[in-house]
């Protein structure tokens, strides 16, 4: 089957071709198309991953007119920043961007104690039950209870309208639990062995050895959680009524979805309508600009992360 | 699991962890686990505690699918009715056009977002300028990080009538599409818009795989005349099939939930025909319309589909693949 789909090597070029480490060697005039091509094709992949937020920047600051006649794209038109000073000035906009601020700080801290305590357990070897404590875990990856039961025992817990609805019920994500556990698998023996000869407990061979020792995988979880949490928006959006309580996200949501229009602070009912696309853009602008931040940092760990959980055998 | 040379080999599941306090005679039974454990237990606590309330209380909940429900009453319902509201989702066409819709985006995503990270985690090991290459990966991981909120208020920008899409429509063919409302478009802006989401972050795992590749297979396949195609027929992608058949199998267990809350934030009632999904039209009609038992019955024909998928899937991959998640 291979034979029929492989081209014959083009010259002795070709088989000198040694790829990645030697870099000026001749190569096969087909392999350089590919080359051209290749790049190309990354470099559009490129401008059409960051064109959606070119564009929304670029709205943000363009006058309504020259959106509704569509003709923004990559630059603003009729510069116009009234609706930034219009959405900085909206009480309700800082207070549920407090919300979520807060709302994130709570729930990732939540989420690191139980994950990192449960994955540093099940991450002996020798732990009785620990087969069925990570079947328990695992199991959920595969199936859950589902929205109507959750939303049952949410509102039940009496939960509603408070800030527990938001952080609580996703508080351990099996994914994160399963690549801090296998971080701690591959932690060598000794050191705690060691600590444990010294008289440390099981607590203190996690507090001052292990941990001192897994800032990398602890920082990476940390920003996994956080990011998650900041963007979340489902929860609140089920279980959260009071308009004070909201997240960012909902704010923007109810935005998007045409029932608040920005504003309690100003537009009058006509141009409501009008200006909802420089209004949503200005809202998303504001949203991301957190994120862009921290993004640098946050990818380099992330990829990071993903690259120690992967590393198991 | 493999175990320490100290531990006898004796079946770590052999006994429920609730079971702590009966008396053992075995000789490292319970007792003796937890009298050098303690500690561990008590980290183990929390966490197990956390997942019986959220998430194994509302896997119980789902009885309610066979019970009437009262809002405000008991959580599992208060009598049973036995198949009523199964019968009921059975005879609902409304249901099934949802079912027929929840398919065709599930195998469109599997056709179109399955593959592409794959391409495109190979086109970048192909790039020899590390520099550029870490480039592209920053800038194409960014979606990833916006909250789908964003992505759904982009979404509906660029499809809109005076967005980007349709500049470009007009500016080729004169004309302007309705696409967010148009219930034949709904399908090619939700795969779209799921490509650009996913196919960046979507490479990480292969990349990963890809840098543990074994740089001798490829000086082999050099020696025997390979050329840079054949080797990542012949190298690379044996290489980082494990990878590919085993987020095969992932994708396939969430087949069933197709991007719901993307869905919920970018339809409307004018492309339901198309737009409604299981997961949408349980939502409706559990929430809005306070039909719980009703809803909670879909959501667990779903639920079982879901988890039958991804057992299925895990099956042939073992027996055919010699790959499997478990």
């Amino acid at each position: 089957m291979t034979g029929t789909l492989q081209k014959r090597p083009a010259s002795k070029a070709a088989r000198q071709e040694t790829g990645v480490l030697v870099k000026d060697m001749k190569v096969s005039r087909g392999m350089r198309a590919f080359r051209v091509f290749n790049l190309a094709f990354l470099l559009v992949v490129v401008f059409l991953t960051v064109y959606p937020f070119l564009n929304i920047v670029a709205q943000s600051f363009s006058s309504e007119g020259f959106i509704n006649a569509g003709q923004v794209n990559l630059f603003p038109l009729g510069f116009n920043v009234e609706t930034y000073k219009l959405i900085l000035a909206d009480s309700t906009f800082w207070n549920n961007y407090g919300n979520t601020v807060l709302y994130t700080v709570v729930a990732t801290a939540i989420s690191m104690v139980l994950t990192t305590s449960f994955a540093y357990a099940i991450a002996k070897k020798d732990l009785k039950g620990r087969s069925v404590f990570i079947g328990i875990a695992v199991f959920t990856m595969f199936f859950n209870g589902g929205l109507i039961p959750n939303y049952v025992l949410i509102s039940s817990l009496g939960m509603r309208d408070s800030i527990w609805a938001v952080v609580l019920p996703n508080a351990i994500s099996v994914f994160n639990l399963l690549i801090m556990k296998s971080f701690f698998e591959n932690m060598p023996r000794e050191l705690e062995e060691a600590a444990a000869i010294d008289g440390l407990t099981q607590y203190g061979v996690l507090f001052k050895v292990v941990l001192p020792l897994s800032k990398a995988i602890v920082a990476t979880m940390v920003l996994f959680y956080a990011v998650a949490n900041w963007n979340s928006w489902f929860q609140a959006f089920l279980y959260l009524d009071r308009p004070e309580l909201f997240p960012v996200t909902i704010y923007l949501r109810n935005m998007i979805a045409g029932v608040t229009t920005a504003g309690s602070a100003g537009g009058t009912a006509e141009n409501v309508g009008q200006i909802a696309a420089n209004i949503q853009s200005v809202t998303i602008v504001l949203t991301v600009i957190p994120i862009l931040c921290i993004y640098p940092f946050v990818q380099k760990y992330f990829f990071s992360g993903v690259m120690l959980g992967s590393v198991k055998e | 699991m493999a175990m320490r040379l100290e531990v006898p080999p004796e079946a770590v599941t052999a006994d429920p962890p609730g079971s702590k306090d009966k008396p053992r005679n075995k000789p490292n039974g319970w007792k003796l686990a937890l009298k050098r454990d303690w500690r561990l237990y008590t980290l183990v606590a929390l966490p197990l505690l956390y997942f019986a309330v959220f998430r194994y209380l509302p896997m119980a909940g789902n009885v309610i699918a066979f019970r009437q429900f009262q809002p405000g009453g008991s959580i599992f319902g208060e009598k049973w009715v036995g198949l009523k509201y199964v019968t009921l989702f059975i005879n609902d066409p409304s249901f099934w056009q949802a079912f027929q819709n929840t398919i065709v985006l599930g195998v469109l995503t599997l056709l179109f977002c399955f593959p592409m990270p794959i391409i495109f985690a190979l086109m970048l090991n192909e790039l020899r300028s590390q520099k550029f290459k870490k480039f592209v990966q920053a800038v194409a991981y960014l979606p990833h990080f916006m909250s789908v909120v964003i992505i759904a208020g982009m979404i509906l920008q660029n499809f809109s009538m005076t967005g980007t899409v349709n500049q470009i429509a007009e500016s080729l063919f004169g004309t302007t599409v309705n696409f967010t409302q148009d219930a034949s478009w709904f399908r090619p802006m939700y795969i779209s818009s799921e490509v650009w989401q996913t196919m960046g972050w979507g490479a990480i795992l292969y990349l990963a795989a890809l840098t543990r590749v074994d740089e001798s297979l490829y000086e082999a396949a050099r020696i025997d005349g390979a050329n840079r195609w054949q080797q990542t027929w012949h190298v690379t992608l044996p290489a980082i099939r494990p990878t590919i058949i085993t987020l095969l199998i992932l994708n396939i267990g969430t087949f069933m939930a197709v991007g719901f809350e993307k869905i919920l934030l970018i339809y409307n009632p004018l492309n339901y025909e198309t737009s409604d999904v299981i997961s949408t039209y349980l939502y409706r009609v559990g929430l809005e319309s306070s039909n719980f038992s009703y809803a909670a019955a879909i959501g667990m024909f779903e639920s079982v589909i879901g988890l039958t998928l991804i057992l299925s899937a895990n099956a042939i991959s073992k027996r055919l693949a010699g790959t499997s998640l478990w």
